[in-house]
Formats: structure tokens, C-alpha cells, sequence
């Protein structure tokens, strides 16, 4: 049999070294004709946002699903409800609904709906399927501190793997780099809707992550020049922040009177600064307990938070310390053993983080587990179950939405069925924590972005059409 | 650990059980595979094997009873294509004990590796998976093109010589050109067919080889050894190949040397699914791929296993997603048979594709995958349907043998069920 990815974690860093092809590059002519109207202190000056979301919800007709179950994320299963959706929010759910005026009515026939899923930890876009050394663009396995690369330079939006996401019932993703470095750089969170560049899919108004890396692959990648231990991967970390301190203290100083030369700008710090001013969130890829407890000093010594840990597959000998703390888990339903810092995973991982009182969130790192973190939930919770823990459906059904929305520091506007919130939604054939379940339709901000039924209604990316057949019609 | 604890100490009151000669479990729905599924029905074990299985079976004196009311039974679970027990960790620390390196930097050609001699009996892998089922696997090597030979394994046993079902189930043949060493599939094909006829030329004139009086083989004597029940047409090539066109040409390759093949991957197999029903050539598919990852399998899709059944082709159902179903969660083989169902499969085929089908495909069809008489009794009690998440198998037989023993993942739930822990045997 085929050598099997083992957990896209560390192939994706294997890949990495296929890197150094080059591809002769066309010489742009020199643009001297071109000149730039510069705004003042715009080249020194930092801007917060340099490649604004274009991202733009469609018209859509007001919707209610009825006779339908909801989890809302937000309270107990309503058996048997309804739900009204109009200009993208959500206006009305509960045993039943006003109908708004002109709305489409969809009979759920006993169905369930949830809201839009979201993974807080997808490669999508920057390791795009087919495979290729070409597209090869997650990790900037170069230096061990890359804090200046952003993720989105890399999304490729035209990925086939964006839409099969959809049809699993994603509507939001947090797209990092990977893990070969200490600090890798900024994450990007997107809608996984279909757009000519990365802007029209950037979620507007969404905070940047910044993506860290404990352990072994950092240690593996940089073995010859260093970091080549772990002790040596924590004094990477502190360098970084004493620099990014620094750099905070001086910039702030200057912006509080603008006075006189700016100082240099300098990307990695911007973004670093950013974390320490408490505007970046930290998701920070750990997967043992004893490293998780020293990043956690690091954050104290330097101020800032740890938003989540992701994969985190000892997270359950320190599910109290998580609870305590208030950073969540974004974790594996089942995967573990691929690698030494992997070896203690146990599938109750999940639900002893949830008990703990920790935000639990299932999470992917893995464009096969994105499509189905409905699936990996049922299963992390029937595993919790069987350790003897009890959780709730709704609370299985909370690790895919509210708490990766919380992760995102979104849940103001998705990962619950409430009025007032985005309009994500999905329409499930059946109870989503089944084997059997598959989503029937999915809406983004109330348009209607994907239908199992109608193949109009299927996403096809530029590269799909000529090498991917369409639609026969014989698709379940 | 609540739970476990009530289903270890159910376990020590049946301690009569892991020792008895005679086991009835009845009262439950059986699904014997090999007929119909029985309401209300009695499978009876006697000495390690399936004695009789039926409906009001009168039970035979002596008989330890297991009450399976409302429970469903099945025979166990068998995922065809694993790498359980070969390697511990993956990753590049830990080498994994899968693949001939030394053939892989040079010829590619690791036909005489052999899995069942590098399997670690004591591999802590292993138990999470019977835990879940999971009672018989598929074991190979991987990496080379020629990757090497097969075992079927059953999951309990102190040595590899008393858990071996068979040795030599397969030879795995990788059909890219990478694996190869040549950058082009045509090459691979010249390569495979060269490789084929030596083999039986070969065959035909060892005497003259050990004289040194034949032609130079492309490949050494182990080699063209081990590949003689595959010229014979006695042992599956088992062809990892992908796209569609690639399909065809391997079903051509088997014609043409008379090859017995098996499938394995198929990515593209519901575009040429007539021709490998034609072909009589059964296949070993995942239910969950519908990711284009490489230009060799664009048309990924669910409905794969599906439609190559209900084309008429033999479908076992196998996990080749990156979850690591070759391994450490070989236990998501029930997953697979779920989804292969949610998208198009019925239920019994899908229960047949993960017991009965594999069975069939590798030469084992007489020893397990089914509850008929005379079979190994691999069973496993269910507290509801095997493919659901929440399902638990509540009772796992192995050779008539009741699995009871703890699994590391146990151990380490255990002790951290109570926070800080105390790090002494609980």
C-alpha cells in the first residue's frame, strides 16, 4: 500500500523541502511611466489593513425552514421548530416563526438544521489539491521565525477543496500556516465562498491570528542551523517577543504624537506588536501537555494571551489548567500516534477537555476531516461517552460552531442560531452527529451557496471544469 | 473511569467466558453474512470455532451464555489494507517498519519483503482496534513498487505465528511510475512487463540459474522468487492504481501474464466500472475520498464503492484516508462502511464490504469474514448498529476468546480522568 499521509501536520513540512524549484520568471518591464501619489506617511506608517475584505453578500430572498430540529448552539434542540432568515441575519427562530413577506418556505420534513460549521485550523488554499511542489505555499520553512509572511499571500481560491468544505457544511475557516516554525506567521479567517482572489472570501472585520508551533517539527526543520531542541524552540519564542516589546514600545510612542521620523517599519514586528496590543489572536500548534503549561509562562512573561491550542492531543492531562486559563483546545477527535509528541492521544481527548469546563473545539488540520467535523464531533462524543462522560448533542454540536467562533473571536456574529446573527446556516438529512448525516443545503450570510439536489447550485472551481467531470446527477 | 470500570468488572464476572470451551450468544439480531440476518438468533462457539448459528438452537450442555437481547451481532470487522503492527510512531523519527529502503533508493523491487516478519505482536496499536470490532486486518508493506507481500492477521495472539490467518496473501504492486524510479507510466509498464517475464522465465529455468548458465533477470533470485505464485496466477497481485485509464491498463497487464489481481485505491474506478466487473477483478476502495489530491485521481468521489457494486464488482471497503486507518485508528473501518451508506450503498453490502468481501478477495474466506460454520468465531456484540458512532461493541470474540484486556489509550484515560493525577497504578 501507498505510504499514507500521516497527519498533514508534518507531511506538509516533508513537502516543504521539494520547495527549491524555479520556474523562469517573465522580467516585468520597468513601469517608470507609472507614477504613485503617494498618501503621506503611508509608506511608514503602519496600515491596519492593507488588503481589505471586498467579500460582499448576495441579494437572497428572506428564507424560514419549518418542521425542522435546530440546534441553535445557544440553548436546548428545538424539536420540530422553525427558523426566518432575511438581508443575512437571522430574525427569527423558535417553536415557530413570523413569516416574513415573499420569504421561500422550506418544508425540513424532520431534518435538522445547525449553524454554519467552523475549523479553526485549515490549510486550504495554501496546500490546494492536486498536490503540487508549484502550489506548495504553507509553510515558509526558511527561518524559524517568519512572523512578516501573511497566509492569505498564499490562498490559491481557486482550490477544489473550498467548495467540497461547503458541501460539508463549512461556511468559516481559519486558514494558518504551517508548522515548521517557531512563529509562522498571520492567519487569515474566510468565508468558503467562491471569489476571484482571497479578498472576496476574507471574513470583514475578522481578527488576524498569528500561527506558533511547539516542538518537533521546528526542532526537525531547523535541526542543522537551530533551533535543533526544545529548549533551544523556547528561546527562539522569547527572542522574538523581546524584539516585538521593543518595537511595540517605540512605535506607540511615536503614533501617540506623530511627531518627527517615524520609526522603521518592519513586518514581522508589526504583526508580533499586534499580538502584544492584544489585536492578533494567538493559535499556537502544541501537542504536549508538559510544552503547552511552559507556553502559557511565555505568554505571561510577555502579555499576551493564548487564544487556542491546537492539536493539543495531550490537552486532557491539562484540561483543568485550559479551563483555568481560558484558552481553548482545537483539537483531533482521533488522531494520534503518527509521531513521538503524538504517542499519548486518546479519543476521550475532547470530551475531558469539555468537562473540564475548557472550550473544546473540533478541529481538522485536514481538507478530509474539514468536510466532516459534524462526523468527528459525533465520534468525540461517543467516545466521551464511553470513557463516561456525558455530553449533551447540543454540546457536541457547540465544538464545531460557537467555540470555534469564540476561538476566531467571532461569536458575536456566527456559531449560534440566533437573532440578530449571521445567517449561516445548514440543513442536514439527518442528525448531523450520525455516520449517515450529509448537509442538503448550505447558506452563507442567507444566500443560498450550496444544494446536494440541484447541481446549479454546486460550486465548481476554474480548475474543476475541464479535469473534474460534472455532476452526473448519480451524486448522493 | 466510570465506564470502564463497569465494563471491566462485567468483563471479570464473565471470567467463565475468556476460558470457555462453549459459548451461546443469543437473543440478539444475527447478521452471519453468510445468509441472512437472523431476528431473535443463537451463534454458538465451541472450541474457537463458529459450531452452529441459527434461530431457537438448542444450547449444548455447558454452554456459557451471553445475552445479546436487543443487541446486534455481526463477525468481525476486517480492514484489508493496514500497516498495523509494522510501525509504532510514523514520522520521520521513527522509521517505520513498512517500507525496503534500501530497494526504494535503488531498484524499487522489494517483492520478497515479507509483512508477517516484521509484525510486532506486542504493538499497543493493536488492542484500540479490537476494542472497536476490528478482528482481523490486512497487513502490507508500502513505499516501493514492488512493495512486497501481505499477511492477514487476526488481532490477539502473543506471537505473530498464532495471530497469522495467512502469510503471502498478496503482492502489492504500486503502479506509478514514481514509485518505479521512472518518469514516465509507460516506462513502469515496460518495467512491470519486463519484470513478469523474467519472473517466469525464471521460473522455468532454475536449474540453468544456479549453474549460471541463464541470461541475466532484472531483478535477484529472492526477488523473482517471491514473485512466482503471482506468475503462477495463484497469488493476487494486489495493484495500487489510481486513474482510470491507469485501471485499464492494469486489467490489460493481468490479461495478458494471467494474472489473479485485486484492486486497491481505484480512485477513478466508477468511470471504467464495467470493464473491472468484466474483468471479475474485485476492488479495495475508502468510502471517502472525493478530494482530487493528485492529476491521478481527479474524479475522486463518495459514490466510488457504490457504483463499482452496483456495476457487479466484489467491493471491500478500506481506509486509505489521512486519518491513519492503516493504524492507529484502523478502528475507523465501521466510519468508512457508514459513509460508503450514506452515499449509495446499501446497509448489507456495506457490512459484507468490511467482513465477508475482504475475505474473499485475499484467500481467507474460509477461515474468517463470516459467521458460518466452521469459521474462526471472530463475532462481536453490538449495543446497535456497528457503522453508528455512538455504537459500542460490547463483546468481542477473537478465535472464541472474549478480549478483555485494557488498551494504552485505557490506561491513560484512566489516569487523568482525576485532575492532577497521581502517577501510580490506578
Amino acid at each position: 500500500m501507498r505510504q499514507t499521509p500521516r497527519a498533514a501536520a508534518w507531511l506538509a513540512i516533508a513537502a516543504a523541502g521539494l520547495g527549491a524549484q524555479s520556474a523562469p520568471a517573465a522580467k516585468p518591464a520597468p513601469d517608470t511611466a507609472k507614477k504613485v501619489n503617494y498618501v503621506a506617511g503611508a509608506l511608514s506608517a503602519p496600515n491596519s489593513d492593507p488588503f481589505p475584505s471586498t467579500y460582499q453578500r448576495p441579494a437572497a430572498r428572506a428564507v424560514v425552514i419549518k418542521n425542522v430540529n435546530i440546534f441553535t448552539s445557544a440553548g436546548p434542540l428545538i424539536r420540530n421548530g422553525s427558523i426566518a432568515v432575511r438581508d443575512g441575519k437571522i430574525i427569527g427562530v423558535g417553536a415557530s416563526v413570523e413569516l416574513p413577506p415573499d420569504a421561500e418556505v422550506i418544508d425540513g420534513n424532520g431534518r435538522y438544521v445547525t449553524p454554519g460549521l467552523i475549523d479553526t485550523h485549515s490549510h486550504l488554499g495554501v496546500y490546494p489539491a492536486p498536490g503540487t511542489a508549484a502550489h506548495d505555499d504553507g509553510n515558509e520553512a526558511t527561518a524559524p521565525v517568519t512572523a512578516h509572511v501573511w497566509a492569505e499571500h498564499s490562498v490559491w481560491p481557486q482550490d477544489p477543496q473550498f467548495p467540497r468544505n461547503l458541501a460539508g457544511g463549512v461556511t468559516t475557516l481559519q486558514v494558518l500556516v504551517g508548522s515548521a516554525n517557531l512563529i509562522g506567521g498571520r492567519s487569515v479567517v474566510l468565508k468558503v465562498v467562491p471569489s476571484r482572489a482571497v479578498q472576496g472570501m476574507k471574513f470583514p472585520g475578522a481578527k488576524y491570528g498569528l500561527k506558533m508551533a511547539c516542538g518537533e517539527n521546528p526542532k526537525r526543520v531547523y535541526q542543522s542551523r537551530g533551533p535543533a531542541t526544545r529548549m533551544a524552540n523556547v528561546a527562539g519564542y522569547r527572542a522574538a517577543w523581546i524584539g516585538a516589546e521593543q518595537y511595540r514600545r517605540r512605535w506607540d510612542k511615536w503614533l501617540e504624537k506623530r511627531e518627527g521620523d517615524p520609526p522603521a517599519r518592519d513586518l514581522g514586528n508589526e504583526t508580533l506588536a499586534e499580538v502584544l496590543r492584544g489585536n492578533i489572536l494567538v493559535h499556537n500548534h502544541c501537542y504536549q501537555a508538559d510544552e503547552m503549561l511552559q507556553m502559557i509562562d511565555i505568554a505571561r512573561e510577555f502579555g499576551y494571551s493564548i487564544r487556542s491550542f491546537h492539536h493539543g492531543v495531550e490537552a486532557y492531562k491539562v484540561a483543568d489548567v485550559l479551563a483555568k486559563e481560558g484558552i481553548s483546545g482545537s483539537l483531533w477527535a482521533d488522531w494520534g500516534g503518527f509521531k513521538m509528541e503524538a504517542l499519548d492521544g486518546v479519543k476521550s481527548n475532547i470530551a475531558m477537555v469539555h468537562a473540564a469546563g475548557a472550550r473544546a473545539i473540533v478541529h481538522s488540520d485536514d481538507p478530509s476531516g474539514s468536510q466532516r467535523l459534524n462526523q468527528e464531533a459525533g465520534k468525540a462524543r461517543a467516545a466521551g461517552m464511553a470513557a463516561g462522560i456525558a455530553v449533551s448533542e447540543e454540546d457536541a454540536i457547540k465544538w464545531v460552531t460557537v467555540n470555534p467562533a469564540w476561538a476566531l473571536g467571532l461569536d458575536d456574529k456566527i456559531g449560534t442560531l440566533e437573532v440578530g446573527k449571521n445567517a449561516d446556516l445548514v440543513l442536514w438529512n439527518t442528525n448531523p452527529l450520525s455516520v449517515y448525516s450529509r448537509a442538503d443545503k448550505v447558506w452563507v450570510d442567507g444566500a443560498l451557496r450550496f444544494d446536494r439536489r440541484d447541481p446549479k447550485q454546486q460550486w465548481r472551481t476554474d480548475f474543476e471544469l475541464g479535469y473534474v467531470k460534472a455532476n452526473d446527477g448519480r451524486t448522493k | 473511569m466510570r465506564d470502564l470500570t463497569i465494563r471491566f468488572s462485567a468483563l471479570a464476572l464473565s471470567a467463565t467466558l475468556a476460558g470457555a470451551q462453549t459459548i451461546a450468544i443469543t437473543g440478539g439480531t444475527v447478521f452471519p453474512v453468510s445468509g441472512p440476518k437472523i431476528e431473535n438468533g443463537t451463534v454458538i462457539i465451541t472450541n474457537g470455532k463458529i459450531t452452529a448459528v441459527g434461530a431457537n438452537l438448542a444450547l449444548p450442555p455447558g454452554a456459557v451464555r451471553v445475552d445479546a437481547a436487543g443487541k446486534w451481532v455481526t463477525p468481525g470487522l476486517f480492514s484489508a489494507a493496514t500497516s498495523l503492527g509494522l510501525s509504532e510512531a510514523g514520522g520521520p523519527q521513527f522509521s517505520g517498519g513498512y517500507n525496503d529502503t534500501r530497494a526504494q533508493a535503488s531498484d524499487g523491487i522489494a517483492a520478497a519483503f515479507e509483512a508477517a516478519d516484521g509484525i510486532n505482536p506486542a504493538s499497543t496499536f493493536i488492542r484500540p482496534q479490537s476494542e472497536e470490532g476490528v478482528t482481523t486486518v490486512g497487513v502490507w508493506p508500502s513505499g516501493n513498487w514492488f512493495a512486497g507481500r501481505g499477511a492477514v492477521i487476526d488481532l490477539a495472539g502473543e506471537t505473530v505465528g498464532e495471530m497469522t490467518v495467512k502469510r503471502g496473501v498478496g503482492a502489492y504492486l504500486n503502479f506509478s511510475a514514481s514509485a518505479a524510479n521512472t518518469g514516465a507510466r509507460a516506462a513502469m509498464l515496460a518495467r512491470t512487463r519486463e519484470l513478469l517475464g523474467d519472473a517466469k522465465q525464471y521460473g522455468l529455468r532454475k536449474a540453468q540459474y544456479e549453474a549460471g548458465a541463464a541470461r541475466s533477470f532484472a531483478a535477484s533470485r529472492v526477488q523473482l522468487e517471491a514473485l512466482q505464485p503471482v506468475v503462477a496466477g495463484t497469488m493476487p497481485l494486489v495493484i495500487d492504481v489510481d486513474r482510470a485509464s491507469d485501471i485499464i491498463a492494469a486489467l490489460a497487464l493481468a490479461k495478458e501474464f494471467g494474472l489473479k489481481v485485486v484492486l486497491a485505491s481505484a480512485t477513478e474506478g466508477w468511470m471504467v466500472a464495467k470493464e473491472i466487473a468484466a474483468a471479475k477483478v474485485p476492488v479495495m476502495v475508502g468510502a471517502m475520498s472525493n478530494i482530487p489530491t493528485s492529476f491521478d485521481g481527479l474524479n475522486a468521489r463518495q459514490e466510488n464503492p457504490a457504483l463499482l457494486r452496483a456495476a457487479g464488482v466484489a467491493v471491500t471497503l478500506i481506509d486509505n484516508g489521512p486519518g491513519d486507518g492503516q493504524s492507529y485508528n484502523v478502528r475507523n473501518i465501521r466510519q468508512q462502511a457508514g459513509n460508503a451508506v450514506a452515499y449509495g450503498m446499501s446497509w448489507d453490502e456495506a457490512l459484507r464490504s468490511v467482513t465477508a468481501a475482504p475475505a474473499e478477495a485475499l484467500g481467507v474466506a474460509d477461515r474468517v469474514g463470516t459467521l458460518a460454520v466452521g469459521r474462526s468465531a471472530n463475532v462481536v456484540v453490538w449495543d446497535g448498529d456497528p457503522f453508528e458512532f455512538t455504537t459500542k461493541a460490547t463483546h468481542v470474540f477473537i478465535r472464541g476468546a472474549l478480549q478483555t484486556t485494557r488498551s494504552r489509550q485505557d490506561e491513560l484515560t484512566a489516569r487523568y480522568l482525576k485532575l492532577p493525577p497521581t502517577y501510580k497504578s490506578p
